[in-house]
């Protein structure tokens, strides 16, 4: 007697984007109700698999089949839909339509001709308070916040009622509670026997939640294990590819980088900054080779404070002053005047303009500097994008190629990389790492320290352990307010504490 | 693997009796009720003083019907153009299909000697309404070939296409007017019917079937996920493709129709029928709250676009302006228009 056939096997699938090899004669199998996590670093072809798997590209050779049955025509998404359903890694909502009508696209009422719009604000408010999410389902999409929008994502795709749930780095735009609320109904669903492919760059979430792990590397198949078998260093080590890829996390400190100087005249100065109903008067110093955190959950308010720093929004009240220049409020061309520079949230939104280059995305807010009298100089602009292709290690094409080809790690490399062209002397990183792979990590907040190293100033505002553990100082934010201080070398669980708002020290 | 299991929420707890919306608050539907379709309301209302204002004329029920009528084949051609605008694409050639689907349906139907237009008399005279109908709905059709399947630049395709189609119309009728017009024309552009203009009937009418399948059918809803998001509206299952060529064809097949409505009010067809229109077509959409890059506005917004246009004309016509400045107050109009509507409803335009 055999056992059940694959929930879904993929064989030899090999896809091409132009001169790149995304998928190079790949295989993956995930058995029913199995949890299978996806791992490679950014660019090996993780999110062109998930593609090829539901319907949305078509692979250039080899096989899929859900179940043992061959999947569906190209083109009948509505049987593909049957079979799995996917959180995409890029959004997939209409931002013009509502929360109500974005959860039930195209599948409002099968037995109805009309659609009910009261019944399916019912259905949408039902479903979003199962996921602890407090939005009127008749809000337009356009108007969430990030959170807000990836749960509307993953409440759609799980509630599809799908044997096979595909959840492509779901979880990077989720602060802690989010990822706990998002284990807790994937739980659920394990427990009635759906198979999962998960895809994320955190590792520990692979241990938690998954049974087995498959691996790839610059778009082939790497190996397949069960979780268990393997230890985090194998798994780091059959991504990279180098033996050698300890966990090495940065710390402060280290490397004898000097230590911020005491009576350095502060870089980046607050006085009562103040945003109404996200976080109250804020006063704050950063001193010259300074890297500090505002740790907090996407609730706590630091992701507004980091848009008012950069100009992103006006203050309600109080000043940003650098170098004891006061920045006037609400304009990004004075704050990037000033020397602020940012990495935003919503890469998407904010970050990138999806159609042009990697090189003009990246030289953005330098147009200035690359060419005489107003002119921009191809030569110099391709240089300059050479060199950041090659310092943060992105992967693509070359200079040409558009953004919209990249990986969504290597995307937000090219964010990184513009905040960095104008040599900033304040960075401000609104989570910097989100979806980038282990190694490429290390590298960027690397380049984070370096910066601040060279005498600069820099904010990270993130909820991520591993963003926060470069920064010389991090404070917590909790519904608006600072609750903690902590000096480099904390303690995880006191911080994470802290970001949660139990254990308040001040 | 066909099974389903029982999903987390919502799906499938309502089962409670059909029909029966308990718990239907007033006051939400209210606020699903976006107040900004509704912004020229009031623009329209502010003119009609001022048309009352500048000339007694205006109120009467000849000038308003005059209004009402002139304005429904224009609106035929914003209800198509606003479809596909929803959907993201654009169809300029709209306003060559106005003239040449009732050249070539003549054509095809009149008889080769005997009138003063030659035709090839190839068809029996009750076919030129369908035969109408069916070379807008081609125009469409081919319109959504070369921009689905040939992936060109529509807006490129169907300026193209305008002018092909416009120089088809003048080859055919030799550059003259037809005066041969079919009864069954005439009886659509000429008959009233409970005291107002059938064509007005009509339009009313297939103005509101569309605004109900926009709001209330699926098909009609994944308009709106296509323009706004294509990728999202695939992802959903949406065959946006097969959505948009069939939303191009119903614009050609709109268009067709108001040639027949045009064609049978003047009982003619002019070799420069349509010609110019593309303009006002566009500006009374987005006046109206249509969105030129998809996804945003609504069937009752086009129509009061439609009508603001039209009423401002009016008003201007009855106060007098000489003709010689017509062509500076088009434009003029439908900037104000533009400025006016932008604030009337706080929404940027795009
Ligand atoms: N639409 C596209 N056009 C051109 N190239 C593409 C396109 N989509 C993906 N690629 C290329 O295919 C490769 C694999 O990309 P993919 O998005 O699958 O990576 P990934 O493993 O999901 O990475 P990440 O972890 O950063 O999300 C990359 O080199 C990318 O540049
Ligand atoms: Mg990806």
């Amino acid at each position: 007697m055999d056992q059940a056939p694959p929930a879904v096997q993929a064989e030899g699938v090999v896809k091409r984007f132009g001169p790149t090899v995304a998928l190079d004669g790949v295989r993956l199998t995930v058995q029913p109700g199995e949890s299978h996590a996806l791992v490679g670093r950014n660019g090996a072809g993780k999110s062109t698999l998930v593609s090829v798997l539901t319907g949305l590209h078509k692979a250039d050779a080899g096989t899929v089949a859900f179940g043992g049955e061959p999947a569906p025509a190209f083109g009948d998404t509505a049987a593909w839909q049957s079979r799995i359903a996917c959180v995409y890694q890029k959004s997939m909502v209409v931002p013009d339509l509502t929360v109500a009508e974005n959860l039930f696209l195209n599948r409002f009422d099968d037995n109805a001709r009309w659609i009910s719009w009261g019944r399916l604000r019912r259905r949408a408010e039902r479903l979003l308070a199962d996921y602890g999410v407090q939005v009127d389902p008749s809000t337009r999409a356009r108007d969430l916040a990030v959170e807000q929008r990836q749960f509307v994502e993953i409440a759609r795709a799980l509630s599809f009622g799908a044997r096979l749930i595909v959840l492509d780095e779901p979880t990077a735009q989720l602060d802690a509670r989010g990822i706990g609320r998002l284990f807790g109904k994937l739980r659920e669903l394990q427990a009635q026997g759906v198979a999962f492919l998960f895809i994320s760059h955190h590792l520990q979430e692979v241990y938690e939640l998954c049974t087995a792990v498959t691996v790839y590397r610059d778009a082939r198949h790497v190996l397949t294990a069960p979780v268990a078998d393997i230890a985090k260093a194998e798994l780091v080590a059959a991504m990279t590819g180098e033996q050698s890829a300890g966990a090495t996390a940065w710390h402060a400190g280290g490397d004898g980088a000097a230590a911020p100087d005491e009576s350095a005249e502060p870089v980046l100065r607050t006085e009562g900054l103040t945003v109404q109903g996200q976080f109250e008067p804020l006063d704050l110093e950063v001193r010259p080779g300074e890297v500090l955190g505002l740790a907090g959950s996407a609730a706590s308010g630091n992701t507004a404070l980091g848009e008012t720093l950069a100009g992103m929004r006006k203050a309600g009240g109080g000043t940003v002053r650098v170098h004891g220049r006061a920045v006037r409020s609400g304009s990004v061309p004075h704050a990037l005047d000033a020397g602020i520079g940012y990495i935003p949230e919503d890469r998407h939104d904010q970050g990138l303009v999806l159609e042009r280059s990697v090189a003009e995305n990246a030289t953005l807010t330098v147009t200035d500097q690359l060419g005489p009298w107003g002119t921009v100089l191809p030569s110099r602009t391709r240089e300059f994008a050479r060199s950041v292709i090659a310092s943060l290690d992105i992967k693509t094409q070359g200079p040409e190629q558009p953004v919209s080809g990249l990986s969504g790690g290597n995307q937000q490399k090219v964010v990184v990389a513009r905040a960095l062209a104008r040599e900033p002397s304040v960075l401000v990183a609104v989570r910097p790492t989100a979806g980038v792979d282990i190694k490429s990590k290390d590298s960027l907040l690397g380049v984070v320290r370096r910066v601040a190293d060279e005498g600069n100033a820099a904010v990270i505002i993130s909820d991520e352990l591993d963003d926060l553990r470069v920064c010389d100082r991090v404070l917590a934010l909790f519904h608006g307010r600072v609750v903690a201080t902590f000096a480099s070398g904390w303690n995880d669980g006191e911080l994470v504490a802290a970001m949660e708002g139990v254990g308040e020290r001040e | 693997m066909t099974g389903t299991v029982r999903p987390l929420a919502a799906d499938g707890i309502d089962s409670g009796p059909k029909g029966s919306p308990a718990g239907e608050r007033p006051l939400d539907r209210l606020k699903l009720i976006r107040w900004s379709d509704f912004s020229l309301v009031p623009v329209i209302l502010v003119l009609m003083l001022i048309g009352f204002i500048v000339s007694p004329v205006f109120l009467t029920s000849e000038n308003l019907i005059s209004v009402v009528q002139q304005s429904s084949e224009l609106s035929l051609l914003v209800l198509g153009q606003a479809l596909i605008l929803i959907c993201g694409r654009m169809d300029l050639s709209l306003e060559s299909t106005i003239g040449i689907a009732p050249v070539v349906a003549m054509w095809l139907v009149l008889p080769s000697e005997g009138g003063r237009f030659a035709g090839l008399g190839l068809l029996p005279t009750w076919s030129a309404i369908p035969l109408c109908l069916l070379v807008g709905l081609a125009i469409g059709a081919v319109n959504g070939f070369l921009m689905l399947k040939l992936r060109v630049n529509g807006f490129i395709a169907t300026l193209g296409m305008l002018t092909m189609l416009r120089g088809l119309h003048i080859g055919i009728t030799e550059g003259k007017s037809i005066t041969d017009v079919p009864e069954s024309f005439r009886y659509l552009g000429k008959s009233e019917w409970l005291g107002a203009p059938a064509a007005v009937w009509i339009c009313l009418a297939l103005f509101a079937v569309g605004g109900a399948a926009l709001a209330w059918l699926r098909h009609g809803r994944s308009l709106y996920a296509i323009g706004g998001n294509p990728e999202a509206a695939r992802a959903a299952g949406i065959r946006v493709d097969r959505v948009t060529w069939i939303v191009l064809a119903i614009g050609g097949l709109l268009a067709a129709f108001a040639g027949i409505l045009y064609t049978g009010h003047y009982g003619s067809v002019a070799a420069t029928q349509g010609n110019g229109w593309i303009f006002q077509v566009f500006a009374a959409a987005v006046i109206g709250g249509i969105s030129l890059k998809g996804g945003r506005g609504t069937l009752f917004g086009a129509l009061t676009g439609v009508l603001t246009l039209q009423l401002v004309v009016n008003v201007m016509t009855l106060g007098g302006v000489p003709a010689l400045w017509n062509q500076f107050l088009n434009g003029a109009i439908i900037i104000v228009a533009l400025v006016i509507s932008r604030f009337a409803s706080g929404e940027k335009q795009d």
